[in-house]
């Protein structure tokens, strides 16, 4: 079954209370953060405690990553060397500009496996594009490592690397957006927005879910508990869209026996590009529980 | 390990743990705690704290800790860093594989 990956939670890494509490809540996906959200006083504390977290908490049903340091800052080799050994959360790699950003994380990673007697290839990693060099880079950042599960934007470096900054509507972002869901799409994986930075405005993040969805990202980061179950139900399908799947999917089914290589429904035509979607729905509404049966006729 | 410095390590936040670690020129391991959870878990993160610091090594050291209702996870991370930084060492084992 699919990871799925609608919400991704910061959680900083020096914060206990935050740590121990981040299971409880829905989120698809945990990102205990050592970069941004911890001082240079305290990352070797962040560190620790993310370690140990990670080694006894009980991580069940969700995907866990931790976001390192910058490489070239010197922390982020320790941040390696701590996390890849517990073999129990995706890397995720900060300011990611080109592919040999990748492969120089990917170098390491593979050594310490080596050192610590893991399978070479099971750390996964996700690429965070935040400047104009990394946006244009994208398609070769996607591409770089069979590693990589994912790309995301990461707004607040961006736009001031653009010189504007963040509006209600994200026009700032389109460009961005788009090249980082193109080089997901094209390298197979899965694209993540950024987060939404006015927790108390509900309304205006509900809007950006709706219109990052509409682009096509499998999902957003967020930082703040109470901005999961918003995402949660806008990337959810509805009834009438889990209903209107499976009639395609019957339908072809049905066509299929009979030999028939396209049919409509309801009037429109179904082909192949509407069995993907219509796949693609039962395929998330059976990851979100919302059916029980997996089903795979594309 | 040897404890050379006063260091300290974690907050006085709900969920975490203070550690000071600081040479115990007396020798062997003192234990002071002051904990919302005394009465409840006292021994128990006494222990915590003390495994912790027999695995890193450290013999000798004077600790206080100021507990909030740090899990033990919490207590192992910052008995470490305060560990570390009370020895002026700088690169940790990671769980023993690396040398």
């Amino acid at each position: 079954m699919k990871q799925l990956r609608r919400t991704m939670l910061y959680v900083p890494g020096n914060n206990p209370g935050m740590i121990n509490d981040a299971g409880i809540y829905s989120a698809d996906c945990i990102m205990f953060d050592l970069e941004d959200s911890v001082s240079i006083a305290e990352k070797d504390s962040a560190r620790f405690l993310v370690y140990e977290a990670l080694k006894t908490l009980d991580l069940s049903g969700k995907e866990y990553l931790v976001r390192i340091n910058d490489l070239e800052s010197g922390l982020g080799i320790e941040d390696l060397e701590a996390i890849v050994r517990i073999q129990k959360a995706v890397i995720r790699l900060p300011k990611t500009e080109s592919a040999q950003d990748i492969l120089n994380c990917e170098r390491e990673i593979a050594r310490i496996e080596g050192e610590a007697g893991i399978e070479l290839g099971s750390t996964r990693m996700m690429a965070a594009v935040e400047s104009a060099l990394g946006v244009l880079n994208a398609q070769e950042i996607a591409g770089a490592s069979k590693r990589l599960i994912g790309i995301a934007i990461g707004a607040e470096d961006y736009v001031t690397d653009l010189k504007t900054s963040r509006s209600p509507g994200g026009v700032e972002l389109m460009f961005g957006r788009s090249m980082i869901l193109l080089a997901a799409r094209a390298a197979g994986i899965d694209a993540i927005d950024t987060v939404y930075s006015d927790v108390n405005n509900d309304e205006g993040f509900r809007d950006e879910v709706s219109l990052i969805k509409q682009l096509g990202f499998d999902g957003k980061s967020i930082i703040n508990p109470r901005q999961i179950n918003i995402a949660h139900q806008i990337f959810t399908p509805g009834i009438k869209e889990i209903e209107n799947a499976l009639a395609v999917i019957e339908a072809i089914k049905e066509a299929n026996s009979k030999g028939s290589g396209v049919i409509s429904l309801n009037g429109k035509m179904i082909d192949k590009p509407v069995v993907l979607r219509a796949q693609r729905i039962i395929d998330l509404a059976v990851a979100s529980g919302i059916l029980q049966k997996e089903a795979n006729y594309a | 390990m040897e404890i050379k410095k006063m260091a300290l390590a974690g907050t006085m936040e709900s969920g975490d743990i203070m550690i000071t670690l600081e040479p115990n020129d007396f020798g062997g391991l003192e234990i002071e705690l002051n904990s919302t959870v005394e009465k409840q878990f006292g021994c128990e993160i006494r222990r915590v704290v003390g495994e912790t610091l027999l695995e890193l090594g450290v013999a000798d050291a004077r600790v206080t800790a100021v507990d909030k209702g740090a899990s033990d996870c919490a207590i192992r991370a910052r008995v470490k860093t305060a560990a570390y930084r009370a020895s002026g060492k700088k690169v940790h084992g990671w769980g023993g594989a690396r040398q």
